[in-house]
Parts: structure tokens; sequence; C-alpha cells
């Protein structure tokens, strides 16, 4: 669990940003009531410093009323958010390249596509909110607060990662744990939740279950959140799950599917579930997603100022990611214990190779 | 119950002789596709399933038996380790021949009480009236390249602790079950591994020769439960020197007993373990 940074803002940015914004993130069918896009448009950009926008309604389960589908936005907020999943794109292409060029080694599941389930949850959630993630982690550890640089001298195993991790790959068995978080918090008397992602390949593990109930026991204030990306694995979710309803299969514990491609809706949803476990228990949402599978989708019409920023801001980091002295191989005896003795020292292959373990 | 862990890095050539007539050299990847497609054509009520494994499977051993024999026999299963083996152990106990695939070895572990409670005791609690002798689970143990913390355990000793179940690290359907063969010959330290240690034990047998002037005797135990004490025996008592080589953590391994077993039974001096310190990776 990282806490969110401080956010930055970014005001003077050319209006065609805001185009951009609403291209990406609304379906066809959604009406801006305010004059924005017919504004953008006619080239004449509108500097209106907030909008609202309809986004699809929710799929509803066990609840009588689900988030609200008219969501307001300020013009900063939305500047923030676009480069947000603008960042999570490109420094996943940049992690994709990485892996290809061999800098990161081992696994690399990249979130491409998935930007703005990270982005809309995290807008309306607090850093003292927990979240726990599965492996699919890179977005989540960029909006949670570690830096470009962070993530990806992570991945690449170099001397400025931050993590302190070997490796960035996590089990998917982390379900049940969120149910615990979440007590914790409740037991502490916070005002904050715990979200618990998985995929839907994980969702058929027996573990999910058997926290639902806990969870839903004990009425704590915990998302569950199913990121459904159509695949776990090369299993297509027909052919795994009996019902891929998967905002249905919570039994007693209420859920919604919302639309995981539109950052407006996925926001007003984690504000009204966060509202909901805090005052109800637990509560299931459904994120209907894709991946993209690493693959870049180059953006509609012309580059914006801000996606230039953002490029040479992410190439930046990998520069670092990359030119940073490598890990020794003697760091593989580190990080055993919590600051031990300054002479302590880790048995290697046999009884006559020590090596030292800070 | 068979639980046949083969090597993550299997992909590596490793010479396996299957004798079908005429002999085929074989990487062990091929050898298990090879052991799979036979037991499917030769016993119709054979099935073959796990994640990902109709498409071949991740290490490739499954590749085109679901061509050949159709989905109905060799099938994917949702991601649900715990569901895998129940299923197969009810499959294999009313006699049905039942191949679970487990993806990892270092995903095992959801399934664990039912290997633990439900397959190994399963005989022996209905008193013989049932049995799940028809179950094999497979899953590659071992580093796997860059693997990291859950793509390289070597969880066998788990296992090798419960009665009722077979351990085999190869999974060749040709050789007998708990013969550990002889690889190289030699006079002065018997070396003993199985798994990607075997690969290892090899090049220390040639650097042993050629910069200490040491000659090795190197065993492939091939079955972890119950392991050929016999062929171990023999060789030690011969070279008067053991050493074990195995990627687990050091305490409580596998080769822990093996290694005092030598010393009680035979008089020799305990067997030196080679492995690693007990951390994560
Ligand atoms: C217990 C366990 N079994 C199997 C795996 C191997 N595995 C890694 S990712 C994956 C697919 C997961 O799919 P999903 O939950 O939909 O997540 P996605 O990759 O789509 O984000 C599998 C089967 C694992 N990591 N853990
Ligand atoms: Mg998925």
């Amino acid at each position: 669990m990282v806490r969110s940074p401080s956010r930055v803002r970014h005001v003077s940015v050319e209006a065609s940003v805001m185009f951009a914004l609403v291209v990406r993130s609304l379906k066809p069918q959604s009406i801006p009531k305010s004059g924005i896009i017919g504004a953008l448009q006619g080239k004449n950009y509108s500097t209106v410093s907030e909008a609202t926008f309809e986004v699809k309604s929710c799929d509803l389960y066990k609840l009588e009323q689900g988030p609200n589908t008219s969501v307001s936005l300020s013009r900063d907020d939305a500047l923030f958010y676009y480069r947000q999943m603008q960042t999570v794109r490109r420094m996943e292409t940049v992690a994709g390249n990485l892996y290809k060029a061999k800098y990161i080694r081992g696994f690399c599941h990249l979130y491409s596509g998935q930007e703005a389930c990270c982005v809309g949850m995290e807008a309306a959630l607090t850093g003292d909110d927990a979240v726990i993630t599965a492996y699919r982690a890179h977005g989540w550890t960029y909006v949670r607060g570690v830096s470009l640089v962070g993530v990806l001298a992570e991945l690449t195993g170099k001397h400025v990662k931050v993590i302190h991790l070997t490796y960035i790959m996590i089990f998917m068995l982390q379900i049940p744990l969120g149910a615990g978080i979440a007590f914790a918090l409740q037991y502490q008397g916070k005002p904050n939740v715990c979200v618990t992602l998985y995929g839907d390949g994980a969702a058929n593990q027996g573990q999910l279950f058997e926290a639902f109930n806990l969870a839903k026991l004990w009425n704590v204030p915990a998302i569950f959140v199913c990121e459904n990306n159509g695949y776990g694995m090369g299993t297509s979710v027909e052919r795994a799950s009996a019902n891929t309803d998967y905002y249905t299969r919570g039994d007693f514990v209420p859920g919604m599917r919302v639309d995981g491609m539109d950052i407006l809706a996925v926001k007003e949803a984690t504000r009204f579930c966060k509202d909901y476990a805090l005052k109800n228990g637990p509560i299931l949402i459904e994120a209907a997603t894709y991946r993209y599978h690493g693959h870049s989708m180059s953006d509609p019409g012309t580059r914006l100022k801000i996606d230039t920023e953002v490029r040479k801001e992410v190439e930046e980091a990998a520069e670092k990611a990359k030119s940073d002295p490598e890990l020794s191989l003697e760091n593989m005896y580190n990080d055993i214990y919590v600051n031990p003795p300054a002479d302590y020292t880790v048995r290697g292959c046999d009884i006559s190779i020590q090596h030292s373990s800070t | 119950m068979w639980l046949s862990c083969y090597l993550s890095s299997a992909l590596r050539s490793c010479p396996c002789l299957i004798v079908t007539g005429e002999t085929t050299r074989m990487t062990l990847v091929q050898a298990i596709n090879n052991a799979i497609d036979i037991v499917l054509s030769k016993d119709p009520t054979a099935v073959l399933f796990g994640e990902d494994v109709a498409f071949g499977g991740v290490f490739r051993v499954s590749v085109n038996l679901r061509d050949r024999y159709g989905r109905d026999r060799v099938f994917n299963s949702p991601l649900s380790e715990q569901g895998i083996v129940a299923f197969g152990i009810g499959l294999a106990c009313a006699g049905a021949t039942s191949i679970a695939e487990i993806q990892f070895a270092d995903y095992i572990f959801p399934a664990f009480d039912q290997i633990v409670n439900e397959g190994s005791k399963f005989r022996y609690r209905t008193g013989n009236l049932f049995n799940c002798g028809k179950l094999t689970i497979r899953a590659p143990i071992g580093a796997v390249g860059h693997g990291a913390l859950y793509h390289s355990q070597s969880p066998e000793a788990f296992f090798a602790h419960i009665p009722g179940i077979k351990e085999v690290p190869t999974g060749d359907y040709e050789l007998p079950l708990s013969s550990a063969e002889v690889l190289i010959e030699g006079d002065d330290v018997t070396l003993v591994g199985w798994g990607t240690q075997v690969h290892v034990l090899r090049d220390v047998v040639t650097m042993a020769q050629e910069k200490l002037n040491v000659s090795c005797e190197l065993i492939d135990l091939r079955t972890i439960l119950p392991w050929d004490l016999e062929t171990v025996a023999k060789s030690v008592v011969k070279t008067g020197r053991l050493l074990i080589a195995h990627e687990a953590p050091y305490t409580y391994g596998i080769c822990s007993r093996n290694s005092s077993t030598n010393t009680g039974q035979y008089h020799v001096s305990p067997g030196e373990r080679l492995n690693r310190e007990i951390m994560s990776v």
C-alpha cells in the first residue's frame, strides 16, 4: 500500500487537451451538457472551469440505487486524470520495449488499456485508503505515489529502485487479505476502505468466496474489484466461468458492473462504493475493461502538448532505469531480515561460503 | 496417486531415452508429451486437464494433444488449483486415468489440502474400497530463468512428508519408479541430485576431474519418495563420500533425510549438502 502523492495540478495547458480527454473517456453516446465539445470542434477552445457529463449507468446486483450517471468534472481534475492515464500508457509502452530489449527480465504484465480503472478509482480514494492489487500492478503503483523511475527501476532491477522487492510479481491469492485490512481499518475507527483487486481468472479461486463470507459476516469496509479484461492468460471468461456476470458472484455481497473504459464512470462508482462500504459493509465492482497486451494505441488526431511532456518524462525515467548501475549478485542476499547486525552473514551454497547481508 | 515434479528448465536439452522399438533422443518436455500421448492413445479413460493445457500449456508439454484426442479428453480448467486436484481425485476414483497439470509447483498450495487430506488418504480411509491411484498430478519445480519468487520454488519436500504419494521428478513412463540411475561412474566421491541439479552436477564431475583429478560418481535420484537407498548406499560404500545437491532451502529438506539414512545404515561419514539459505529466491 502506497500513499498518494500530493497532486500537482497543471492549469496552463492548451484547451485542446480537454478535447482529447472527452474523446478518450466518454462513449460516443454520452452527451456533454456544457458547450465544451462544440466549442472545441469549432476550434474556439472553451475555457470553462467545470463541465458535466452523462455516463453509462451501471448494472446493479442487490442494490436499489447505483452511482450517479451525471458526473461533474473540473478542468484541473480533467487535465490531471488525462495526464495520469497518458503517463501510465506511455510507461507501459516503454516497459514493454525495455522487456523486449531484455532490460526487464522475468515476467512483465502490462496495464495498457486498463488505465481508466486505476486512475478513476484512485480519483475517488484518499491516500489513507488501502489498495491491494495482483501482479498487473504498474499503473496502480504509479497512481499510488511511486515515481516513474521507481516503477521502471524496480522492473529493471537497478539501484534507484524504491520498493525493495526483488521483483514485482504478486500472486493472485491476495484477495482474502483485503477483508483483513478492511477489518483493521474499521477496528481502528478510520473513515477508510480497502480496495482489493483481482482478475476475471483469479475470480474462480475458492479463497475469494471465503473472503466474501468473512467480509459480509463482519460487515467490513471492503470494496472487491474484479478487473474483467476478458481473459485469464489464454482462457476467455466464457470458458472459465459458469457465471460471467462477476458483479453478481458475491451472493450476499451487493455489486455493480461499471464501464471500466470510462474514467468518469469508474470514479463515480468508486465514490459511491466507498460511501456504501463505510455505511453497510462489503461491495463488489466489476470493471469491464480490456487489455492491449502492451500494444500502444496511438491517439487520434494531433499530439497534444501534454502528450509530448509525458513522453519526455517517461523517456527520462526509462533512461535512468536503464543506465543506473545494476544490482550486484550480492544484493540477492540482502533484505532477508530487517536491520540485521552489521556483521550479519548468510550461508551460500555450502557452509564455507558466507555472504554479507544488509 | 502420483506427484510428478519435472524441472521447469526442461527445455534445456535433457537426454532421456525412450525405448519404443527404436530409441529416440528427446528433451524432457518432449518425453512427457510423448508419455501422455501414449497413455491417451492406449487408455480410453485417460483425460488431461489444467490451466491452458488445451493450448499446449505454458511449457508446451501438452502441445498437439487436444487436436489428437479432442476437447472432451484434453481440456482447460478454470484458474482453480484446489478444484483441479479435487476434480482429479473424483475422476480417478470413478475409474478414469486422470492427469492433472498444475502450471508451476509454486501454485500447488491452494490444492495442498486436497492432496494431503483427500487424495493421499483415500484408499486407507475407505479400507481399500476406493482409491485414486489413477491420478497423476504434474507440476514443474525448481528455478526457471528469471522466474523470481513464484516460479522458482522447490516444494517437493512437502509432498515427500505425506504417506500415500509417490513422487517422481522425471515422470518417464518407461523408467521403473524408485530406481536411481548411475549416470557417471567414479571412485572418489558420490554426487546425488535430481531435476536441474543433475545438469549442474555433470559440470561439476568434469571440473573435478580436470582441476582436481577427482573421480566423481554421479547419481540421478529420479524418484524422491520412496527413493533408491540401495543404489546410493552401494555407491557411497565404494567412494566413502557423499555430496547431495538440491535447490530447496537446507532446513529439513529431502537431502537431510537422505544423508542421515546413509550415515545410520552404512556407516559412512555424514554427507555434505549443497543447497541454499532459507530465503525466498
Ligand atoms: C494460484 C495461481 N495459479 C496460476 C497462476 C498462473 N497465472 C498467472 S496470471 C494468470 C491469469 C490470470 O488472469 P486474470 O485473473 O484474469 O488476470 P489478468 O492477467 O487478466 O489481469 C495465471 C493463470 C498464478 N499466478 N497463481
Ligand atoms: Mg483477466
